[in-house]
């Protein structure tokens, strides 16, 4: 009890005083805030990637690939098999047959806005029950394309981050002129950063004559077991079976890990010197109130409350200059419109930068970690020093 | 046992600053009685802060002994000599080691925090201290916005507002002008005569010592008894 009222004392002491010191101190701060802001935005990046991957798809609807294939890009279907792949059990039917879209889905060369080089952005050739399997597609310019046209709808976040997706214009792929009649979305999901268009056109047009996947809508996500079970002991077949929001969360994984992985790295690299910017500081206000802190152990104050004010000083420096950080962060990362190719399938997604909630706290964290590193050794040596010693400072 | 409340015996002070060896004390014997006031006096780098800080629990002999009250002070933990400062003595500074971010108040009020009292009590007995040391009006008022006299007025009611035994001042007027010390040497001795205050003050001024019912000299790491003057 009076240990935490010798506590209290001396922090606020700390704390009032630190006016004078306010050069030194807000070095530390800005140490601790700029780590922080590169931390989180950084790993807004996995965040955002994340999300977009996670959104709009559904564990009521199944994804099948040949066998070995992890991804659409290595797979291949025969269109018999497509055929028996979509009357399997458990597979929803609506007035038009079963909710199925047997697909291909191939690379094109798109410019980026940003930097008006060619990247790749996926063209999806779709069957019409596309549009039930996905329910969240809309159309929300122009209109759909026509079933035999060289027609395309384009995602609208691939349209905003590629040049020359506007409706009404011709864009030539290969062999091909296509023309983009309209836009949609997709509830924010990975689908908006594609390009589709007509699987039967698609298929002259990159020399196909099965498909890559097949999409099946669900009777219900419990139906997913026996849909699988039917379709990997069917002799004529030889086909892996996913649920399409734990295929996407798959494909994020790669970026996600490389993304932390680098943003971990370049936090650690500038943390130590934030922290060592922090020792600095501590060690200066150590330094320059050593008459004070020595008068008040003269007076009878225990080294604990001392070393626990020099600590609590430190961690009040970091907590503002993570927050500051993070807050950064938050005003110039989140909602960021950007691409980044998915590593899986070699072709870019379109996506916003997400500071989450889970990431500023992650981030404070980490500041007040700092915190503590550069304040426990200037706490110690606060309480080491002889009071002897510090009488005679002047 | 002698009824002395500092007992000072055989004490040595040994520094070392990497090579060198700075013997200070050198088998110092002190005793001073309940209810005395000493000067100690001696030139610049005889150790005089040293040995204040020895009887103040603030530093330890190389060898010897000293007690207060009879209690052995080289023996004691740096915690159990921190609570005991805490109740047992006074220090007043040369250049009156006060906090600039607390009010005059606040001050004097930190040693209070060491012990059980309320907020009201502690307010009481600051008020009384203020009024002891004829700095009532100046209860709100910084370091900064205080002269050195009135700063070391503050310095004394800090170090007497726990009612302590032993009062230890270690040049208490140094940085004062003569009236100016005069006025604080006046206080300090009232604390002597009226409210029994042991005290030891180091000074460099014969006219601070005159105030003193005894005077020592350190020399050579020995304390010699002054001549009349
Ligand atoms: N921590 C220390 N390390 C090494 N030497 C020290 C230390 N503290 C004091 N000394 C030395 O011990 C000697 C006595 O110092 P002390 O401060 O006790 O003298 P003093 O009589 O109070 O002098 P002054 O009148 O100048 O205040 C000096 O030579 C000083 O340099
Ligand atoms: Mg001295």
């Amino acid at each position: 009890m009076r240990w935490l009222a010798q506590t209290v004392a001396i922090s606020s002491v700390n704390v009032m005083s630190l006016g004078q010191r306010l050069g030194s101190s807000s070095v530390a701060v800005v140490g601790f805030a700029g780590v922080v802001a590169v931390f989180v935005a950084v790993l807004s990046i996995a965040e955002g990637f994340q999300r977009v991957m996670a959104r709009g798809v559904s564990p009521d609807t199944a994804l099948v690939l040949r066998a070995g294939s992890d991804t659409e890009m290595s797979s291949g279907l025969d269109l018999e098999h497509t055929r028996i792949i979509k009357d399997a059990p458990g597979v929803m039917r609506g007035s038009d047959g079963p909710v199925a879209s047997a697909e291909l889905f191939v690379i094109v060369d798109v410019p980026k806005r940003a930097t008006g080089t060619d990247a790749n952005v996926p063209l999806r050739g779709v069957e019409p029950a596309a549009f039930a399997v996905r329910k969240a597609v809309k159309i929300v310019e122009g209109r759909p394309f026509r079933e035999g046209q060289n027609e395309v709808i384009a995602g609208r976040a691939a349209a905003r981050e590629f040049a020359g997706l506007e409706v009404g214009n011709h864009l030539r792929w290969g062999d091909n002129v296509w023309e983009v009649v309209g836009l949609f979305s997709a509830g924010d999901s990975v689908y908006e950063s594609e390009i589709w268009t007509d699987a039967r056109v698609a298929q002259p047009a990159y020399r196909r004559t099965g498909f890559q996947s097949v999409y099946a809508r669900l009777e219900s996500p419990d139906a997913f077991q026996r849909f699988k079970d039917a379709l990997t002991s069917d002799p004529r077949l030889d086909v892996e079976v996913k649920r399409e929001d734990e295929y996407y969360e798959a494909q994020s994984q790669v970026l996600r890990t490389l993304v932390r992985t680098l943003g971990n790295v370049v936090a650690l690299l500038m943390a130590v010197g934030a922290t060592f910017g922090a020792l600095n500081t501590m060690y200066s206000a150590v330094a320059a109130r050593g008459r004070e802190i020595a008068t008040l152990r003269a007076l009878g104050f225990q080294a604990g409350p001392v070393l626990v004010s020099v600590m609590a000083e430190s961690l009040l420096l970091a907590l503002l200059g993570g927050s500051i950080g993070g807050g950064v962060a938050y005003l110039v990362a989140n909602g960021y419109q950007t691409a980044t190719m998915n590593f899986q399938t070699f072709s870019q997604v379109a996506f916003q930068l997400a500071v989450t909630p889970r990431l500023l706290v992650g981030g404070v964290a980490y500041a007040l970690a700092m915190g503590i590193c550069g304040g426990i050794f200037p706490a110690i040596r606060a309480v080491r020093a002889p009071i002897a010693m510090g009488l005679r400072e002047v | 046992m002698s009824d002395a409340l500092v007992q000072v015996s055989d004490v040595h002070k040994v520094y070392t600053r990497g090579a060198e060896r700075v013997d200070v004390l050198k088998g110092l014997e002190l005793e001073v009685g309940r209810g005395e006031f000493l000067a100690l006096m001696g030139p610049s780098g005889s150790g005089k802060t040293t040995l204040l800080n020895l009887i103040g629990g603030l530093d330890k002999p190389t060898s010897g002994r000293v007690a207060v009250a009879g209690r052995d002070l080289t023996r004691a933990s740096p915690r159990e000599l921190a609570h005991w400062r805490a109740r047992h003595v006074g220090f007043v500074f040369q250049f009156y080691n006060l906090l600039p971010v607390l009010t005059a108040a606040r001050n004097i009020e930190l040693p209070l925090l060491l012990t059980g009292l309320s907020r009201a009590e502690r307010q009481k007995h600051v008020a009384a201290a203020l009024e002891l040391v004829g700095l009532a009006d100046r209860a709100g008022h910084y370091p900064m916005q205080l002269s050195g006299g009135q700063e070391q007025r503050v310095g004394i009611a800090r170090a007497i507002v726990n009612d302590p035994t032993l009062l230890l001042c270690d040049e208490p007027t140094g940085d004062l002008d003569r009236q100016t010390a005069g006025e604080i040497l006046d206080l300090i001795a009232e604390l002597n005569r009226r409210y029994e205050k042991t005290v030891i003050m180091v000074t460099h001024d014969p006219l601070a010592a005159e105030r003193a019912r005894r005077v020592l000299h350190m020399d050579k790491g020995m304390l010699v008894e002054a001549q009349a003057a």
